[in-house]
C-alpha cells in the first residue's frame, strides 16, 4: 500500500535557500502543508488569546483591582472571545481536517486544492485584519482601537452612535473575510469526502472522523452564511445609512441576536463535532477495540447537527420572548442531550472490556469524557429557561462554555496533537513531557473552570472589569485566576515538547500506535500525493484486516 | 510505566474531577447578598424550586455515569503482564444502545414538563389590583425609575413595598432602554430580563421581606457596564408610602444661605441643566439622573460610590475618578463653584 520510494519534498529542498522554501509554503496547494499552516497559525493565536485571558484574570483576581482600565478590559474580552473561536479553534480544526481527511479516505489531496489554499489565506488575513485594528482603528476620531463590543457584538452597541472610530468595522470585516474562507473549506471537505474515497470505502466504511467532518462541513455552510449576511447588513448600517440594527432609527436589536445565534449555536457543534471525531479515533485505538455502535455514532452526530439548527434562541431566554417560544426552545435544547448521551455511552462501551493504554493522547480523551459529561449536565441546567433567567450571562455560563470548549474541545485537540504528531513530523513526542503537560493542564483547568461556576451562582455577571467586595465572590475569583497559571505552564511544556521532539524525537515509523486507519499505512510524514498506489479497503479498519487476516472486520460489518 | 504508578494517577484523576460535581455548588451560597439560592420573592422562589429539581436530576445522572466511567478506566487499563493479544472485538449491541436512548428520553421529558410549568407560572401573570407599576429605563450606566401612577421620577435606587404572600401586592416592571441593551438582575428577587431599545419587556417581583436587595446590570452595555449596580429597597407599606410622599414634593426651595443660592446659580447657568432635572427649577434635562431628591439616595452614580459630600465633590469635579468612561463630562469648574454646587446639591432632600 505505502511506498518508501517517494521522498517528502522538504528533504530534497533542505539545501535550498530559505526564501525559496518559504515561497513553496506560501504558494502550496498541498493539503498536508495547508493543514500544517492552519495549525501553526492557530497555535500562534492560541498564545495571543491565552495572554489576553491571563490579563483578564489578573484584573479580576481581587475586587476593585486596577491592573487594566475598563476600556482595555472590554477590548481584551472581545478580542479573546473572537480570536479563540474564529482564529484558534476553527482553523486548528480545519487544519486537522485538511491533513487527515484525504489520508484517511485514501485520497491524494482535497477535491479543490486551489480553493483550499484560497480558504486558508482568507482565514489568515481575517485574523490579521482583526489585530490590525490595534493600529488602524482609531481613525480620525481618536476613538478607541480594537473592538470592544463583545464577541457577539449585540446591536445597537455596534452602531455608529455607540461605536465611533473603525474598531467595529475591523471586527466585522475580519469575520466576513474569514467566513468566506470557512465556507470554502466546508465545501471542499464535503466534496472530498463524497467524491474522493478510495475503492471499497463506502459511506458506511468511512472512519468516523470523515463522517464527523462531513457533518461539520454541512453545519459550517448552514451556520456561517447567516453570520456573513448579518455582517454585511451591519456594514450597510454603518456606512451606507441602513437601519437594520440601528435602534435609534427604528431598527431591531433583537434581529441581530437571532442572526448571531442562528450562527452561534450551530457553531458550538461546528467546533465540538471534530473534537468528537478525534475522540472517536483515539479511544478505540488506545482501548484496542473497534468503536462501539458505529451506526449509532453516525446517526447521533447527524441528528445533533439537525437539532442544533433549532435551538439558537436558548441564548435569548432573557430577551423577553413569549412563554410559548421559551417552551419550544427548552424542548429542542434538552432534546440534544439524547444523541449526546448516546455518544458518551458508546465511548464508554468502547472502553469497556478493552485493554486501555494510558498514554498522553488517551489521557486527554479520558479527561474529555469526564469533563464533557459535566459540561453536558450544566448545559441541561442552562437549558431550563427559568434557571437560565438566573444563570444566563453570569459567570456560570462562562464556566459552562469553557467546560465545553476547553474541557471538551481543547482536551481532545491536545490528544489529537500527540496522536498524529508522529505522522506529521515523523518523530515521537516525549511521553514524560506529554504527561506533565496533561497533569498541569488538568489541575489548571479544574481550578479555573470548576470554581468559576460558583460566582455565577452568587450573582456575578460576565464582562465586568471589576466587582464589589462583600458579595462572596472574592475567594472564587482568586482560585480561578491561580488555575490560569497552571494552564499556562502546561501550554509551555506542550509547545516545548513539540518543538524539541520535532528536531530530537525518536523516529516514529509509519505506525507507532499499532492503529487501524489508512493514514498509518503511509510513511511518516506521508509523501506528496500520499499514496503511490491508491489503497482498496474492505472494512472500516483496513489495517486491522491486514494485521489479523484470521479474523478480519469485513466478516462482521 | 509500572502498574503502581497507573493506580496512583488514576486516584489523582478522581480527586481532581470530584470538585467539579454540580452537586457541590448549592452549599456555597452562604454569605452572599446576591445568591440565586436565597430567594425572597415568588419568581425567584419558583426558579429556586425548579433549579433544585433540575440539579437533583442532573446530579443523579452524574452519580451514575461518573463512577461508571471511572470504574471502566481503572478496571480495563492495560496491565502489561499478560500476552499481547487484542481484547475481543465488540461492534455494538442493539438492546444496550436502545436502553441508552430510551432512558435519556424519559429524563428529558420529565425535565421539560417541570420547566414548562414554571415558565408559564412566571410569565403568564396579570397584575392584581394593588400592584405597583414602575417603568425602568436603562441608560448607559445608570437606571431611571418612573412610577406613572404615583407621578414619581427617581434614579438608581428602586423603592418597592413589601408584599405579603397572603395578600400579594407585587411590583410590575416595564423595561425600556434609552440606548443600548441592559439587563435587570436582582438575583434574590427574580431572574434577569433584558432592557432592549424598541422592545419593551415586563417582569414582576413580590418581595416577602423588607430590606435592601442588590444586583447589577447583566447585559454588556459599554465601558462602565461593571458599575451599573442595582439597589432595591423593599419597605413596609407605611414606610413606602412616606417615601412616596417625600418624593412627590418639589425640590427643597429654601436657599437660606448665600453659599447655597450661589451653588444654585452655578447649577442653573452651566450645562448641568441640559442633562439633569431638578423639579421646581429650570433644569429639566433627561440625559442624566433626576436630582430633585438626590440626598434621599444612599449612593451616587448607580451605586458606584456612597453619597457623601466628598464623593459628590469628587464626582462633580471629575466623574472619571469614580467611574472612568461614564457619560457625565468633567466640567472644569473652579474649586469655589464646585463647593457651592455641592452645598446646593446637599439641600436636595
Ligand atoms: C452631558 C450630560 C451631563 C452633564 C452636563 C452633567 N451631568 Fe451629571 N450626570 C450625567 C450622567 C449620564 C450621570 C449618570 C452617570 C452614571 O451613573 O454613570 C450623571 C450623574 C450625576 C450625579 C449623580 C446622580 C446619582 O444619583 O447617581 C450628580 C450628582 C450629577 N450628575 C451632578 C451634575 C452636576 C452638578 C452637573 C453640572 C456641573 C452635571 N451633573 C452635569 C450627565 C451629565
Ligand atoms: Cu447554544
Ligand atoms: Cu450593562
Amino acid at each position: 500500500m505505502s511506498t518508501d520510494a517517494i521522498i517528502w519534498p522538504q528533504l530534497q529542498t533542505e539545501s535550498r535557500p530559505i526564501t525559496e522554501r518559504l515561497h513553496e509554503w506560501v504558494t502550496t496547494v498541498d493539503h498536508k502543508r495547508l493543514g500544517v499552516l492552519y495549525v501553526l497559525y492557530a497555535m500562534f493565536f492560541l498564545i495571543v488569546a491565552g495572554i489576553e485571558a491571563t490579563i483578564i484574570r489578573i484584573q479580576l483576581i481581587r475586587p476593585h483591582n486596577d491592573f487594566v482600565s475598563p476600556q482595555v478590559f472590554n477590548r481584551l474580552f472581545t478580542m479573546h472571545g473572537t480570536t479563540m473561536i474564529f482564529f484558534v479553534i476553527m482553523p486548528v480544526l480545519f487544519g486537522f481536517a485538511n491533513y487527515l481527511v484525504p489520508l484517511m479516505i485514501g485520497a491524494r489531496d482535497m477535491a479543490f486544492p486551489r480553493l483550499n489554499a484560497f480558504s486558508f489565506w482568507m482565514t489568515a488575513f481575517g485574523g490579521l485584519l482583526l489585530y490590525f485594528s490595534y493600529v488602524g482603528a482609531s481613525g480620525l476620531y481618536g476613538a478607541g482601537n480594537a473592538p470592544d463590543v463583545g464577541w457577539f457584538a449585540y446591536a445597537p452597541l455596534t452602531s455608529k452612535t455607540f461605536s465611533i472610530g473603525n474598531s467595529t468595522d475591523y471586527w466585522t470585516l475580519s469575520l466576513l473575510v474569514s467566513g468566506v474562507g470557512s465556507i470554502g473549506t466546508a465545501i471542499n471537505l464535503i466534496a472530498t469526502i463524497l467524491c474522493m474515497r478510495c475503492p471499497g470505502m463506502t459511506l458506511g466504511r468511512m472512519p468516523l472522523l470523515a463522517w464527523l467532518n462531513l457533518t461539520m462541513g454541512a453545519l459550517v455552510i448552514l451556520a456561517v452564511s447567516p453570520l456573513t449576511a448579518a455582517q454585511i447588513m451591519l456594514l450597510i448600517d454603518r456606512h451606507l445609512g441602513g437601519h437594520f440594527f440601528d435602534t435609534q432609527a427604528g431598527g431591531s436589536a433583537v434581529i441581530w441576536m437571532h442572526f448571531f445565534w442562528v450562527f452561534g449555536h450551530p457553531e458550538v457543534y461546528v467546533l465540538v463535532i471534530p473534537a468528537f471525531a478525534f475522540a472517536s479515533e483515539i479511544i478505540p485505538v488506545f482501548s484496542r477495540k473497534a468503536i462501539f455502535g458505529y451506526a449509532a455514532m453516525v446517526a447521533a452526530t447527524v441528528s445533533i447537527a439537525f437539532v442544533s439548527m433549532s435551538v439558537w434562541a436558548h441564548h435569548m431566554f432573557t430577551v423577553g420572548m413569549s412563554s410559548g417560544a421559551n417552551i419550544f426552545f427548552v424542548l429542542s435544547t434538552m432534546a440534544i442531550a439524547v444523541p449526546t448521551g448516546i455518544k458518551i455511552f458508546n465511548w464508554l462501551a468502547t472502553i469497556w472490556g478493552g485493554k486501555l493504554r494510558l498514554q498522553t493522547p488517551m489521557l486527554f480523551c479520558i479527561a474529555f469524557l469526564f469533563q464533557f459529561l459535566i459540561a453536558g449536565l450544566t448545559g441541561v441546567t442552562l437549558g431550563a429557561a427559568p434557571f437560565n433567567w438566573q444563570l444566563g450571562n453570569s459567570y456560570y455560563v462562562v464556566a459552562h462554555f469553557h467546560y465545553v470548549i476547553v474541557g471538551g474541545i481543547l482536551f481532545t485537540l491536545f490528544g489529537a496533537f500527540y496522536y498524529w504528531f508522529p505522522k506529521v513530523s515523523g518523530r515521537m513526542y516525549n511521553e514524560t513531557l506529554g504527561q506533565v503537560h496533561f497533569w498541569l493542564f488538568l489541575i489548571g483547568f479544574h481550578l479555573t473552570f470548576d470554581f468559576m461556576h460558583v460566582p455565577g451562582i452568587l450573582g456575578m455577571p460576565r464582562r465586568i472589569y471589576t466587582y464589589e467586595p462583600g458579595r462572596g465572590w472574592d475567594i472564587w475569583n482568586l482560585i480561578v485566576t491561580i488555575g490560569v497559571f497552571f494552564q499556562a505552564a502546561g501550554i509551555l511544556v506542550f509547545v516545548f515538547n513539540l518543538v524539541w521532539s520535532f528536531f530530537r524525537g525518536k523516529v516514529a515509523g509509519s505506525d507507532p500506535w499499532d492503529a487501524w486507519t489508512l493514514e498509518w499505512s503511509a510513511t511518516s510524514p506521508p509523501p506528496v500525493y500520499n499514496y503511490a498506489v491508491i489503497p482498496t479497503v474492505r472494512s472500516r479498519r483496513p489495517l486491522w484486516d491486514i494485521k489479523h487476516p484470521e479474523d478480519p472486520d469485513w466478516r462482521y460489518e | 510505566m509500572s502498574r503502581g504508578s497507573h493506580t496512583k494517577w488514576l486516584r489523582a484523576l478522581l480527586v481532581f474531577c470530584a470538585p467539579a460535581s454540580v452537586l457541590a455548588e448549592p452549599a456555597s451560597h452562604v454569605a452572599s447578598p446576591t445568591s440565586i439560592f436565597a430567594p425572597a420573592s415568588t419568581p425567584a422562589q419558583s426558579i429556586f424550586g425548579l433549579s433544585m429539581f433540575v440539579l437533583a436530576v442532573v446530579g443523579g445522572v452524574f452519580v451514575v455515569v461518573f463512577p461508571l466511567l471511572a470504574y471502566s478506566v481503572v478496571k480495563f487499563r492495560d496491565r502489561h503482564n499478560d500476552d499481547h493479544s487484542e481484547p475481543p472485538q465488540i461492534y455494538g449491541s442493539n438492546q444496550v444502545e436502545l436502553a441508552w436512548i430510551v432512558v435519556p428520553i424519559l429524563i428529558v421529558v420529565g425535565l421539560f414538563l417541570a420547566t414548562a410549568h414554571v415558565i408559564a407560572s412566571i410569565q403568564n401573570v396579570t397584575p392584581p389590583s394593588g400592584s405597583t407599576e414602575v417603568v425602568v429605563i436603562g441608560h448607559q450606566y445608570w437606571w431611571e425609575y418612573r412610577y406613572p401612577d404615583l407621578k414619581i421620577v427617581t434614579a438608581n435606587e428602586l423603592h418597592v413595598p413589601v408584599s405579603d404572600p397572603a395578600h400579594p401586592t407585587p411590583t410590575f416592571l416595564t423595561l425600556l432602554s434609552a440606548d443600548t441593551d441592559h439587563s435587570f438582575w436582582v438575583p434574590r428577587l427574580a431572574g434577569k430580563t433584558d432592557l432592549i431599545p424598541n422592545h419593551p419587556n415586563r417582569m414582576w417581583i413580590d418581595p416577602h421581606e423588607a430590606g435592601l436587595f442588590l444586583g447589577q446590570c447583566a447585559q454588556y452595555c459599554g465601558t462602565q457596564h461593571a458599575k451599573m449596580l442595582l439597589r432595591v429597597y423593599v419597605q413596609p407599606r407605611e414606610e413606602f408610602e412616606r417615601w412616596v410622599r417625600d418624593q412627590r414634593q418639589p425640590a427643597n426651595a429654601s436657599s437660606a444661605s448665600s453659599g447655597i443660592s450661589s451653588g444654585k446659580r452655578v447649577f442653573e447657568s452651566t450645562a448641568c441643566t441640559n442633562c439633569h432635572t431638578i423639579s421646581g427649577t429650570a433644569a429639566n434635562g433627561r440625559f442624566g439622573p433626576d436630582l430633585t431628591h438626590l440626598m434621599s439616595r444612599d449612593t451616587i452614580a448607580a451605586g458606584a460610590a456612597p453619597n457623601t459630600p466628598e464623593n459628590l465633590r469628587l464626582w462633580i469635579r471629575n466623574p472619571d475618578a469614580i467611574k472612568p468612561g461614564s457619560k457625565m463630562p468633567a466640567m472644569g469648574l473652579s474649586d469655589q463653584d464646585v463647593n457651592a454646587l455641592t452645598a446646593f446639591l446637599e439641600t436636595l432632600h
